[in-house]
C-alpha cells in the first residue's frame, strides 16, 4: 500500500495546481498603471467636436473614466450597471469612445441611455494604447492627485461596482 | 474538360483572397523588417496566443503601426520594448525578465531536473548496497546441492 503513497500524493498534488489553473483567468493581466499617473490626454469631446476634454481637468476629484465602443458587446451588457452608478451620484463616470464611429457612438448613447458626464473621442486608438486598453470595456478609478487607483478589464458587475469601486471611491473621497 | 473549369472555377475566390490579404509594402524595407523582428517577440494582448508580428486584430495593427512610428523617431528597440511594458506590463514580453516574481518560471525546470537526478542517484546508489548483502551458509549449501543437480529440500 505505502508504494502507492508518493505516487498518489503526486497525483493529487497535481490535481490541485491543474484545479488552480482553471480558475485563473488569462485575460487578467496585472496591470501596470496601478499606481501611476493617470496618461496625459487632450482629446475631442463626443457631443461637441469642438471642446476638448483633458485628465487634468479631473484634479481635485475622484472620478470614474469607462472605455467603451459601439461595437463592443460586452459594453451592452455593461451599459446597466454604468446607468445605476451614475443614477446613484456616487462618482462622476466619463466616457473614452474608442476607435468608434462618431454618429454609431452618439446613436449609441441616444437609445441606451447616457450615463458619462461626457464622453471623449479616440478615434484612432492612440490614447488607448496609452492607457494599456486591450479589451473594451475597461474601467479606471483615478483620485484627486491623478492617479489610477484601480482598473477593470472586462464589464463591470453590480458585484465589482459594489465590492470595489464604492468602497474604493469613498476611501478615496475621504483621502 | 467541364470538371476541369468547374475545378478551375473554384480554385478563382482563393486567388481573389490571396491578393486582398497582400499588406501594402512598406516604404522602408529595412524598418519593416525591424519591426517585425521586434514584434516577433511581442505578446498580442487580444489573441493571447499570438505575436504581435502574427496577429490580425485591430490592436495588434495599431500596435506594430506604434512601433514603427517609434522605430522612424530613432527610438531603440530597448525603447520600444519599455513603451510597450509601461502600458501593458511584463506579460506583453514573450521572454520574461528575470525578477523575484519570475525566479520559479525560470529555474523550475532545472530545479525539477536537480530533484530527478537526486532521486536517480539515491537508487542506484541503494541497488549497489543491496548487491554487497553476504549470502548465508545455509543459502550456500543449498545453492551448491542445486548446482550439484540433486532435489533442494523443501523450504
Amino acid at each position: 500500500m505505502t508504494r502507492f503513497a508518493l505516487p498518489l500524493a503526486i497525483f493529487v498534488v497535481l490535481l490541485v495546481l491543474l484545479g488552480i489553473g482553471l480558475k485563473l483567468d488569462p485575460r487578467e493581466v496585472p496591470s501596470p498603471l496601478i499606481g501611476k499617473p493617470a496618461p496625459h490626454f487632450e482629446l475631442p469631446e463626443l457631443h461637441q467636436a469642438a471642446k476638448t476634454f483633458s485628465e487634468r481637468d479631473m484634479l481635485g476629484k475622484v472620478w470614474v473614466l469607462n472605455v467603451w465602443a459601439s461595437w463592443c458587446v460586452s459594453c451592452r451588457e455593461e451599459h446597466p450597471v454604468l446607468l445605476d452608478l451614475a443614477a446613484s451620484g456616487a462618482v462622476p463616470i466619463y466616457g473614452l469612445n474608442y476607435k468608434d464611429k462618431r454618429e454609431d457612438g452618439l446613436a449609441w448613447l441616444r437609445g441606451m441611455g447616457d450615463p458619462y458626464r461626457l464622453s471623449i473621442y479616440d478615434f484612432d486608438g492612440r490614447v488607448g494604447i496609452d492607457y494599456g486598453v486591450y479589451g473594451v470595456p475597461e474601467t479606471y478609478v483615478i483620485d484627486k492627485a491623478g492617479v489610477i487607483r484601480y482598473k477593470r478589464i472586462g464589464p463591470l458587475t453590480p458585484q465589482i461596482v459594489k465590492e470595489k469601486v464604492l468602497p474604493l471611491v469613498q476611501e478615496l473621497d475621504r483621502a | 474538360m467541364p470538371r476541369l473549369a468547374a475545378l478551375l472555377l473554384l480554385l478563382l475566390p482563393a486567388t481573389w483572397v490571396a491578393a486582398k490579404e497582400a499588406a501594402p509594402a512598406a516604404p522602408d524595407p529595412v524598418l519593416e523588417h525591424r519591426m517585425m523582428a521586434l514584434a516577433e517577440e511581442l505578446r498580442c494582448l487580444v489573441c493571447q496566443n499570438q505575436t504581435l508580428a502574427d496577429s490580425n486584430a485591430p490592436l495588434a495593427e495599431d500596435l506594430r503601426n506604434q512601433i514603427r512610428e517609434q522605430m522612424r523617431k530613432g527610438n531603440s528597440d530597448r525603447e520600444v520594448v519599455d513603451f510597450l511594458v509601461a502600458r501593458y506590463g511584463d506579460f506583453v514580453l514573450y521572454r520574461p525578465p528575470l525578477k523575484a516574481t519570475t525566479f520559479l518560471l525560470w529555474f523550475g525546470p532545472l530545479l525539477l531536473l536537480a530533484l530527478g537526478f537526486a532521486v536517480l542517484l539515491r537508487r542506484l546508489l541503494r541497488r549497489r548496497q543491496s548487491k554487497e548483502i553476504e549470502m548465508s551458509a545455509a543459502d550456500r549449501r543449498r545453492a551448491e546441492a542445486l548446482l550439484a543437480g540433486g532435489e533442494a529440500e523443501p523450504r
